[in-house]
């Protein structure tokens, strides 16, 4: 059975290679930083459950620290010109789709056939990680594709994937530095504390109050989260449940799913949550870290009076 | 109440720009003080949790295989193809985009396209040669405000559509928590509710990417 082990067995090889790569580059200036960043995120993935909680720790510190004191610079890879790359793409036309088409496909095919597969009583991969697992055989066919159809040096994945991965930097990390925090802070008890202060302090004597109350609420306290999972069971134990289902007799269906789909307004409106609002313009070259984040609070301002309207609608219809 | 300084350390580390990794740490410390742990019992756990949610890297493991497709020239090729449609423009091909996107991720494959895997090497360097084409040479200040839109559409259409699929962690979770709350439910009730906010949502953005259809034309005007 495949499973997740081997997910982190290639990304451990993968940024291993970066690293590796990083300390010969004497192009970049601060290589060691970079290759000391990338030779961390390595041992974690392919040590990780070795090293104990403390021994994770530290290597926690240490990125932060490599980090914070702008240790990573870009690195210099060889790589094809601008000029080379409008010839190659000439001589390859369509081809070039090829490849990157055989990650959907996989990904597609991965979850739909080969998750409810099995050899000889034994699921071919673990069926809670199905995703992630095609994803990493669906990069693995697409790159030996790639290789073969477009004749690209055997080194060039791990160059081009270091490329990659200097142009976001640290900021490749902060989506799992983000995840670890709400853990802690859910230890702390930071949501409880919020929630008690939603609960005592804002209005939610009339219907469409509470209804207000929970949906920017969702909003706002998964921005602060940086996850609507995370302000999901808080303010919905707090609000929907007590005042909007029981005492207002809404439909328990349409308040939970709508609540949640609240929250994702604030998901497109938080620094907090990384990987899909900072690291986008990391890896599209944008200097403006909040970019994408101003790109979307309209949408996600209108979204969130949207569904505030459309709860207060279909919740009450008896 | 003075767990919260936490949070408090995180909205100032970000507004004054400090290293991001570094104000997560910092901001854990504090919740984990005020909450009567010491320094060394908050780094160990923050250790475990960052070990424990490793899986949410993974997704980089697409990085070599956008490199060596760029590498030969994909984004060009895709620039090409896309110089060449009569009539196309950035709002059309990304209202488009979020149209399939939509589509797929309510079918529960949301992870066949994405920022690293189709934002960059694809839809964004399409985007900008539509732009040249309808509103004349680029200036950077245009593209980074193209990259910006075709990043935001992939999130829209994700965040407003996956919740259709019943088998995805953020519906699992609110069946979860009602079931634990003594309401029982059908995972399929919670996404059927999820559809007219997808609708919803697509109207919103598509309008949204009209007007910036026009914006662009008018940033073009000398």
């Amino acid at each position: 059975m495949i499973k997740l082990a081997f997910v982190y067995l290639v990304a451990g090889l993968m940024f291993a290679g970066f690293s590796l790569l990083s300390a010969l580059d004497r192009g970049n200036s601060k290589r060691f930083g970079n290759a000391a960043f990338w030779g961390l995120t390595a041992v974690s993935f392919l040590a990780g459950d070795k090293l104990g909680d403390l021994g994770n720790g530290i290597v926690v510190l240490g990125l932060a620290l490599l980090a914070a004191q702008g240790l990573l610079d870009l690195g210099q890879p060889a790589t094809t010109s601008a000029g080379e790359r409008i010839e190659l793409s000439e001589r390859f036309g369509n081809r070039l789709f090829a490849p990157a088409l055989m990650l959907p496909i996989v990904v597609a095919l991965g979850v739909l056939v080969l998750k409810p597969a099995q050899i000889a009583g034994v699921p071919l991969m673990d069926p809670k990680q199905a995703t992630l697992v095609s994803l990493a055989l669906a990069v693995i066919v697409g790159l030996t594709s790639a290789l073969v159809l477009l004749r690209q040096p055997l080194i060039s994945p791990l160059q081009e994937g270091r490329r990659l991965a200097d142009t976001i930097g640290w900021a490749m990390l902060l989506p799992q530095f983000l995840a670890a925090l709400g853990v802690v802070f859910a230890l702390a008890g930071v949501g409880k504390e919020i929630g008690l202060l939603v609960t005592t302090y804002l209005p939610v004597d009339t219907r469409f109050a509470a209804v207000a109350v929970y949906c920017v609420g969702m909003a706002g306290f998964t921005m602060l989260m940086g996850n609507a999972f995370a302000a999901f069971p808080v303010l919905t134990g707090g609000v929907a449940l007590p005042i909007l289902i029981h005492h207002f007799g809404g439909n328990p269906a349409v308040i939970a799913s709508i609540g949640m789909l609240s929250g994702f307004c604030g998901t497109l409106m938080t620094p907090l949550a990384a990987n899909f609002n900072l690291v986008p313009p990391a890896l599209l070259e944008i200097p403006d870290r909040y970019a994408v984040i101003k790109a979307q609070v309209p949408t996600a301002l209108i979204m969130l009076i949207v569904n505030t309207v459309l709860m207060y609608v279909l919740a009450f219809r008896h | 109440m003075m767990i919260l300084l936490g949070v408090a350390v995180i909205v100032v580390g970000f507004a004054i720009r400090l290293n991001p990794l570094l104000v997560v740490v910092l901001a854990a410390l504090t919740s984990g003080w005020f909450a009567g742990y010491s320094p060394l019992k908050v780094i160990a756990a923050f250790g475990k949790a960052f070990n424990d949610n490793r899986l949410v890297s993974t997704a980089y493991l697409v990085l070599p295989l956008v490199g060596v497709l760029e590498r030969a020239g994909l984004k060009e090729r895709a620039a090409k193809i896309i110089a060449g449609l009569p009539g196309v423009s950035v709002g059309r091909l990304l209202i488009s985009y979020m149209a399939i996107r939509q589509v797929t991720a309510a079918a529960g494959l949301v992870s066949i396209a994405g920022q690293a895997q189709t934002i960059r090497p694809l839809i964004a360097p399409m985007a900008e040669a539509a732009s040249e084409v309808r509103d004349g040479p680029q200036d950077l200040k245009r593209r980074y405000a193209i990259r910006a839109m075709a990043a935001a559409t992939d999130n829209v259409a994700v965040f407003f559509s996956e919740d259709i699929f019943v088998a995805i962690g953020s519906v699992l979770l609110v069946v979860g928590f009602l079931t634990s709350s003594g309401i029982a439910l059908d995972a399929i009730k919670i996404s059927v509710w999820a559809i007219p906010t997808a609708f919803a949502a697509f109207a919103v953005h598509a309008a949204r990417l009209l007007l910036f259809d026009r914006r662009l034309k008018g940033l073009a005007k000398p």
